[in-house]
C-alpha cells in the first residue's frame, strides 16, 4: 500500500502544531495576566489579587509544560520530515529560530523555574521581575516565530543562489510585508483566548457562589480587556486582510470563495466550493459586500481563483468555512462583551442568569478561533511552502516513505491524545479545586509556617 | 533540482573570516551543556522506579523540577545551532535519524508532562511515576542511538542523505543507547548525592557506584569497538606520534572513574557531580578527536556542510552578546535552588 509522504508529512506537521499552539494562545495572556495580578498585589497589598495569582499560577504550570514538550517537537519536524525545506530555507528561517530559543525560551526557562517554585526563596521584587522576564519571553517567542511564519507567506529580503534562499537584508527578512500586522493580530488573539478562558472560569465559580470576591474581580478585568481588544481585532483583522490581499490574492480568493476575478464581489456567506466545475453550490451571497470591505469601494476589482492555474491555488472549502469560522468566533466575542455592558450597566454583571451560564461554554471561542485563523492561513498558503518560490510538495525529505511518516503520525496521536487528555483533566481538576483560601501559607517568610510534604500540591 | 555544491553565498561574502571554526565551538558547547544539564534530570528519571519510596522519588522530581526546562532548551539551541550553521548536516542527520528521534521526542513529551501531571495526581501518581522513568528511558536510549549512528556514519551521496530511516538498527548504535543509560544515571546519582540527604542520599552514593562500573564498561567497549569500525579512527588513534599527544585522554578518563570512585566512598557531595561532568567531558573530547572534521561521519567536513556566510554572521553576533547573559541568568537560577532540596519543595 502506498501513503503520500507528502500528504501525511503536511497531516503530522499540521496536526503537531495545532496542538502546540493551544498552549501558547492561552499561556502568552495568562503570564501577562499573572504580571498584573502580582503587580496590583505589590501595589495595593490586598491578598485577594495574591490568591487569584497563585491559583492561575498553578494552572500556567501546567499549561506552559505541555507548550514547552509540544513545543520542543516542531524544529525537529524541519529536519525529519522537511529536510528539503530546510536545506533550501535555512539561511533565512534558522538565525530567526535561533534567536527565538537564545532570547525567549532560555529567558522563560529560567526565570520559570522562580515564578512557579521560588516565592519563599526569593525577595518579593525579585518574583515579581521574574512573572515580568517570563512574560516578556512569551513576546519575544512570538515575534520571533512570527517572523519566520511572515517570510514564508510574504518572501522579502533574499537572492536565489543554487536554488537556496540566502538574505541579503535581514531587516527585509524580519520585517516582511506581512509580519507586523500577522504579528499584531496572533498577539491580540491570544490575549482574547485568555481573557474569555478567566471570564469563563469566573462565571463558572459564579454560579456555584464560589470565590466570589475573586471572581467578580477576574470578570471586571477579563471583560475590560475584551472591550479594548474586541474592537481592537476587527480592525487589525481587516487590516491583516486586506495586506494579505495584495500579497496572497489566491489565498484571498479561497477565503472568499470568488471564483471569477471582476468587479463588485459578492461576500459569499454560506456555500459549498466546487473545485471541479470552479464555481460554488448552494451559496448565499449579498452583492457587492466583498469587493467593499476587500478594496473600499463598491465596485473595486477582486482577484478569483480562476486567475491561477489549478496548480496553483489553495484547497478553497478549508480555508472558506475556517475563515468563516474564526469571524464567528469573533462575533460570538462581541456579543457576549456588549452583554456584559448590558448587565453591568444594570448592575447585574456578577449575578445569577444566562449570561454567567453562556460565559462559561464561551471559554473555546478563543481556542477554536485561533485554530481556525492558523488553517486560515497556512492551508491558504498552499501549494506554496514559500509563497511564490517553493512548494510544498517539493520540500518534504526525500528518502521517506509513506510507511515511515504512517508510523511516527499515529504514534503522535496517541501520544498527543494521551497528553492532552490527561492535561484537560488535571486543568479542570485545578479549577474544581478552586482558589487558595486566606491561610497561614500566604505569610511570605523565608521560612514556611509548616512543612508541606515536598513537590506536591496538597491534594484538597 | 539538484544542489550539487556547498552553498558559498554570493561573490561579496567571500570574505576573509572562517565562522566555520567559531559555529563549531558554539554547537559544541550547545550539545555538550545539553548532555550534561538534561543528563543529570533524564538520570533522575531513570533511577525512578529504585527509589526507597514514594517520599524520595518526591524529592528526587522536586530537584530537578525548577531546573529542567532550562535545561531541556540546550537540545533546541543545540538542533538550531546545526540548522543554521551546518544546515547540509541538519537536512542529512535528521532523515537519517527519523525513528529515534521520534522515540526521543516522544519519551521528552512524557518525561516533561510528568512533572506538572505527577503532583496533580492522586490515584493515578503511579501511572505518571512510570511516565516519568519510561520517557527518560526512551529518550536517554534514542540519544544514545543518535550518538552510535553519529560514530558509525550516514551513507550520503552527493551531500544528500541516500539511506534509509532504518539505517540505525545496528548492535554497535544500540550498545552506544544501553551504554549512554548508564552514563546518565551515573548524572543523576552524583546529582542526587549533591542534592539530597539522608536515606535518599546514601541510597544515591550506592546506585552511583553501579552507574560508574556500567560507564567504564561501555567507555572501554566503545574504546575498542570504534577504532575496529573505523580504520581512520583506529589510526589516529594509535599512529605515532598521535599515540603520544592523545594518551593523556584514557589517562584522565582513568584518572576522573578512580576520583568519582573514591569520592563516592569517602563522603563527599560535590566532587561526584563534578568527576562525572569531567568524566562526559572526556568521552566528548574523544569523540570529537575521533571524528573531527567530519560533521556528518565519515563523508561531509563541516566546512562542506556549513550555511551560507551571512546567516552564520547574523546569528553569531546575538549568539556572542547572549550567550554569556543566558549563562548567568541561568547559574543565578540555580544559585536560588542551592542547597540540598528542602523538605516543603515544591509549588508554592
Amino acid at each position: 500500500m502506498d501513503f503520500d509522504p507528502v500528504l501525511l508529512s503536511r497531516l503530522q506537521f499540521a496536526f503537531l502544531i495545532a496542538f502546540h499552539f493551544l498552549l501558547p494562545a492561552f499561556t502568552i495572556g495568562l503570564a501577562s495576566y499573572i504580571v498584573v495580578l502580582e503587580g496590583l498585589f505589590v501595589a495595593t497589598g490586598k491578598s485577594v489579587y495574591l490568591r487569584i495569582s497563585m491559583f492561575w499560577i498553578k494552572v500556567f504550570a501546567i499549561a506552559f509544560g505541555m507548550g514547552v514538550v509540544s513545543g520542543i517537537v516542531m524544529p525537529f519536524q524541519f529536519g525529519t520530515n522537511w529536510s528539503r525545506y530546510s536545506e533550501l530555507t535555512a539561511a533565512v528561517v534558522a538565525p530567526l529560530m535561533g534567536y527565538e530559543a537564545l532570547t525567549a525560551f532560555f529567558l522563560e526557562a529560567a526565570f520559570l523555574g522562580v515564578l512557579l517554585f521560588g516565592r519563599k526563596l526569593v525577595p518579593q521584587w525579585v518574583h515579581f521581575a521574574s512573572a515580568v522576564i517570563v512574560a516578556a519571553g512569551t513576546l519575544f517567542s512570538a515575534f520571533w516565530i512570527l517572523a519566520a511564519n511572515s517570510w514564508m507567506q510574504t518572501p522579502a529580503g533574499f537572492e536565489m543562489v543554487d536554488g537556496r534562499f540566502i538574505p541579503t537584508s535581514w531587516m527585509s527578512v524580519i520585517f516582511n510585508p506581512s509580519f507586523l500586522f500577522r504579528l499584531a493580530h496572533t498577539v491580540v488573539a491570544v490575549y482574547l483566548t485568555t481573557a474569555f478562558t478567566v471570564i469563563g472560569v469566573a462565571a463558572w465559580y459564579l454560579r456555584q457562589n464560589r470565590h466570589v470576591e475573586e471572581s467578580r474581580i477576574m470578570i471586571a478585568m477579563g471583560v475590560l480587556l475584551a472591550s479594548v481588544l474586541v474592537p481592537t481585532q476587527i480592525v487589525l483583522g481587516d487590516l491583516h486582510g486586506l495586506n494579505t490581499l495584495q500579497h496572497q490574492p489566491m489565498k484571498l480568493a479561497a477565503m472568499e470563495a470568488i471564483w471569477d476575478s471582476g468587479r463588485g464581489q459578492p461576500a459569499v456567506l454560506f456555500a459549498i466550493p466546487d473545485e471541479k466545475s470552479e464555481t460554488n453550490r448552494l451559496e448565499l451571497a449579498i452583492p457587492k459586500l466583498a469587493s467593499f470591505y476587500l478594496t473600499h469601494d463598491w465596485n473595486g476589482r477582486v482577484e478569483g481563483l480562476k486567475a491561477a492555474a489549478p496548480q496553483d491555488r489553495p484547497p478553497v472549502a478549508p480555508v472558506f468555512f475556517a475563515f468563516r469560522a474564526m469571524v464567528g468566533m469573533w462575533l460570538i466575542m462581541f456579543g457576549m462583551t456588549a452583554w456584559a455592558w448590558i448587565r453591568a450597566a444594570r448592575g447585574k454583571l456578577y449575578e445569577a442568569g444566562n449570561f454567567l451560564r453562556v460565559a462559561v461554554w464561551t471559554i473555546p471561542v478563543g481556542y477554536i478561533a485561533v485554530t481556525a485563523g492558523w488553517i486560515t492561513t497556512e492551508v491558504g498558503r498552499q501549494p506554496w511552502v514559500v509563497y511564490g518560490h517553493l512548494r510544498t510538495a517539493e520540500a518534504v525529505t526525500p528518502t521517506l516513505s509513506g510507511g515511515d511518516v504512517l508510523v511516527s503520525l499515529a504514534m503522535y496521536v496517541v501520544v498527543y491524545a494521551m497528553i492532552f487528555g490527561s492535561g484537560m483533566y488535571y486543568l479542570v481538576r485545578l479549577a474544581q479545586r478552586g482558589l487558595p483560601s486566606d491561610t497561614p501559607e500566604l505569610r511570605l517568610d523565608r521560612r514556611p509556617a509548616r512543612p508541606i510534604s515536598a513537590a506536591t500540591h496538597d491534594p484538597v | 533540482m539538484s544542489i550539487a555544491a556547498p552553498i558559498r553565498g554570493t561573490a561579496a561574502s567571500t570574505m576573509a573570516l572562517d565562522l566555520v571554526p567559531i559555529w563549531t565551538v558554539i554547537l559544541a558547547v550547545s550539545v555538550f551543556m545539553y548532555v550534561l544539564l538534561d543528563g543529570f534530570d533524564l538520570g533522575v528519571g531513570i533511577l525512578f522506579p529504585f527509589a526507597p519510596d514514594s517520599a524520595a522519588r518526591d524529592v528526587m522530581m522536586a530537584s530537578v523540577a525548577p531546573v529542567w526546562d532550562g535545561n531541556e532548551t540546550w537540545l533546541v539551541m543545540g538542533g538550531i545551532g546545526m540548522f543554521a550553521a551546518f544546515p547540509v548536516a541538519f537536512a542529512i542527520i535528521f532523515p537519517a535519524l527519523y525513528f529515534p528521534v521520534l522515540a526521543m521526542l516522544l519519551g521528552l513529551v512524557f518525561r516533561g508532562v510528568a512533572f506538572e501531571f505527577r503532583p496533580s495526581a492522586r490515584a493515578s501518581r503511579g501511572h505518571w511515576d512510570r511516565a516519568f522513568f519510561v520517557g527518560s528511558l526512551v529518550a536517554t536510549v534514542a540519544q544514545g542511538c543518535v550518538l552510535g549512528k553519529f560514530v558509525l556514519g550516514f551513507e550520503v551521496s552527493g551531500h544528500q542523505f541516500a539511506g534509509s530511516a532504518f539505517d540505525w538498527i545496528h548492535p554497535f548504535v544500540l550498545a552506544v543507547g544501553v551504554g549512554l543509560v548508564f552514563g546518565y544515571a551515573l548524572l543523576g546519582s552524583t546529582w542526587l548525592v549533591l542534592k539530597t540527604e539522608g536515606r535518599l542520599h546514601d541510597w544515591a552514593r550506592s546506585k552511583a557506584r553501579i552507574a560508574l562500573f556500567g560507564v567504564i564498561a561501555f567507555i572501554l567497549m566503545v574504546s575498542v569497538w570504534t577504532p575496529l569500525l573505523h580504520e581512520r579512527i583506529a589510526e589516529r588513534w594509535f599512529s605515532w606520534p598521535n599515540i603520544v599527544w592523545l594518551a593523556p585522554v584514557p589517562v584522565v578518563t582513568a584518572g576522573l572513574a578512580f576520583w568519582l570512585w573514591r569520592s563516592l566512598n569517602r563522603h563527599n557531595d560535590v566532587a561526584p557531580f563534578i568527576a562525572a561532568m569531567g568524566l562526559f567531558f572526556m568521552c566528548y573530547s574523544g569523540l570529537a578527536v575521533s571524528l573531527f572534521p567530519y560533521i556528518v561521519p565519515h563523508t561531509i567536513t563541516l566546512w562542506e556542510a556549513a550555511g551560507a556566510p551571512q546567516a552564520q554572521a547574523f546569528l553569531l553576533i546575538g549568539t556572542l552578546f547572549l550567550i554569556p547573559i543566558i549563562f548567568t541568568y541561568t547559574g543565578w537560577s540555580y544559585w536560588v535552588f542551592r542547597g540540598k532540596v528542602r523538605g516543603d519543595a515544591g509549588y508554592h
